[in-house]
């Protein structure tokens, strides 16, 4: 709760402070998307704020596809997304003439989580797949108590639930699945980890950055024959052992201007500081190939 | 000169309410109907299975959907409706002047009550609570949802009965009385009878409350895809899923028609209620 106040706080006095004023356009940015991130960039957005006087960025929730579907309709500066764009959504912003630019501004080792009271601590990719399936339907099924399993997954806005759908759902499956019509749809990572502090029969997925010491946090393996790796090391995400690793993006439309807040503000999420945010908030920072990818648009833009 | 420009302002104030209401209906028609161009009504009304971002295939069968409003809906007026009428009876009949002046601003707090708030209650408090009572293994379901939109739609039904109830003439439950009956048969077999119209009304306008809610029903209903198969099931009602998946469209593509005619079924629903509750109104205008 205190994560989704001071968010709101942040909002409201943004507004207050800064609405009333009369600042003049272009010195604001309006960031909107990924549930996931939103904490996270918010975070850098006050940082960012206190550090430059007189500039407005405002960040809101609702869910990457949100956030995407929002810049295409050119509605906002930035889309933060927890999935990379689609090729139709590429497609679809290049009819309206929108060029979709792509950094990469953290990493998050996305969390299979249970009830504490849950004896299983590991599981594969395949195992968590079939849960999702709807396949395996019972705890005991994979060793645990006899107790029918609840899913709680994200809504289809969320970049988190197309992620996993892609990733772990359809994890080399021949035939595409969709995820079982039992899952309940949740509003946001934080109400899945609720949900199963409460629930002892629950399964959730939530970004690493919302684990709580309320829950616990399944270590998973690729397949049975490789090791089970925790989420909640650093290096297992860095190097890009833990199997459910993935990019957590942004993106603006067209090549952002050189001389633009918006660039500025961008420049501080990759800086040093900006990744130090990314540490605190409980994501890991980009890692070499991240900060490779995003040193190519960075290039571009400064000639 | 006067009094014309002020039968013209009311006038004006009254078609554009028309105005309105139409522009919106061929709004909602206009886009919702271009869905069915790539949808098939069959599909779109008759399968269960929604799930336009679907990974394999997009599916559009608002059953589900429909099927998970009215369980809500039915629920709730099944807790609503006794409640409601009882109350407005105790309002109109029994209850001393002192108490009455106490209770109906009381009562229409409730309405003042953002569905937010009600909302989150609902998900910190009574979800849990009704997990622990039922020993489920989780609160969010269409029975929670309905006790909530239940207490949302109260106020709408208490102070539309009691208007029907206060306005059966007096003559009716003196002329009972003086027969012998006591206070409880001349309730029971004057008194609501006689209202009965106006309180089918309220009802009815109760109703049209649950159906268009959305804020609690999308907070504590569970949203879960599959067709429902009990009140401790977790449901989809329309409202929820407009509201969860208008974000992620883009304007103009075929999601977001089907939205559209997924209001527009939404509206349909609403005003067959609405306007049926208000025949009965004239109806018992008409026998006053």
């Amino acid at each position: 709760m205190n994560k989704y106040f001071r968010i709101l706080a942040l909002v409201v006095i943004t507004s207050f402070t800064f609405g009333c004023t009369g600042q003049p356009p272009g010195e604001s940015l309006d960031i909107k998307g990924s549930d996931t991130l939103v904490q996270l960039v918010a975070d850098m957005a006050q940082t960012y704020m206190e550090n430059n006087q007189g500039t407005d960025v405002l960040v809101t929730g609702g869910g990457s596809g949100t956030g995407i579907a929002a810049l295409i309709n050119g509605e906002i500066d930035i889309a933060i997304s927890s999935r990379s764009i689609t090729t139709t959504e590429i497609d679809t912003a290049r009819k309206k003439g929108i060029e979709p630019w792509e950094f990469i501004i953290a990493r998050d080792g996305l969390a299979v989580i249970v009830n504490s009271d849950n004896q299983l601590k590991n599981l594969t990719l395949e195992q968590i797949g079939a849960i999702y399936r709807g396949d395996i339907t019972n705890w005991n099924q994979l060793g645990g108590a006899d107790l029918e399993i609840t899913l709680y997954g994200r809504q289809s806005t969320s970049g988190t639930y197309e992620f996993f759908l892609e990733h772990v759902v359809n994890w080399q499956q021949t035939r595409k699945n969709d995820y079982s019509p039992k899952m309940r749809n949740m509003e946001g990572n934080k109400a899945i980890a609720d949900a199963i502090t409460a629930d002892p029969s629950g399964i959730g997925y939530i970004g690493i950055g919302y684990v709580t010491d309320k829950i616990q946090v399944i270590s998973v393996a690729r397949d049975t024959s490789s090791e089970y790796i925790s989420p909640l090391e650093e290096n297992n995400i860095e190097n890009d052992l833990y199997p459910i690793t993935r990019p957590l993006f942004q993106y603006t439309s067209g090549k952002p201007d050189k001389d633009s807040l918006l660039y500025a503000f961008i420049r501080f999420e990759l800086s040093e500081s900006g990744q130090d945010i990314v540490r605190r908030s409980g994501f890991y920072p980009i890692n070499k190939d991240d900060r490779a990818q995003n040193q190519d648009k960075i290039s571009d833009i400064e000639g | 000169m006067k009094e014309r420009l002020i039968a013209w302002f009311f006038a004006i104030n009254g078609i554009s309410t028309i105005v309105l209401v139409l522009g919106i209906f061929i709004f909602l028609a206009l886009t919702g109907l271009q869905a069915f161009t790539q949808i098939s009504p069959l599909e779109f009304f008759f399968s269960t299975d929604w799930n336009p971002t679907s990974y394999v295939q997009p599916s559009w069968g608002i059953l589900s959907l429909v099927v998970g409003t009215l369980y809500i809906a039915g629920f709730s007026l099944i807790i609503a409706v006794p409640l409601g009428v009882a109350c407005a009876i105790y309002l109109a009949q029994i209850a001393s002047p002192s108490v009455r002046e106490l209770l109906k601003p009381a009562i229409e707090m409730i309405a003042a009550l953002p569905s937010v708030v009600l909302g989150l209650l609902g998900l910190l408090v009574l979800a849990p609570a009704v997990a622990d009572f039922f020993g489920l293994s989780n609160g969010l379901n269409a029975f929670t949802a309905s006790i909530l939109v239940a207490i949302m739609a109260l106020p709408t039904i208490i102070s539309l009965s009691e208007d029907a109830i206060t306005s059966v003439p007096k003559g009716y439950t003196e002329a009972s009385l003086a027969l012998g009956a006591n206070n409880w048969q001349t309730i029971r077999n004057v008194v609501v009878p006689s209202a009965m119209s106006g309180i089918i009304a309220a009802v009815m306008l109760g109703l049209g409350r649950v159906v268009g809610e959305t804020m609690v029903v999308l907070m504590v209903a569970g949203n879960a895809r599959a067709f429902p198969a009990g009140f401790f099931d977790p449901v989809r009602p329309m409202t929820a899923t407009i509201a969860i998946e208008i974000k992620e469209v883009v304007v103009g593509d075929l999601h977001y028609q089907a939205l559209y005619a997924v209001g527009l079924v939404l509206f349909v629903m609403t005003f067959i209620v609405n306007f049926a509750a208000d025949l009965y109104l004239h109806r018992q205008e008409g026998k006053m």
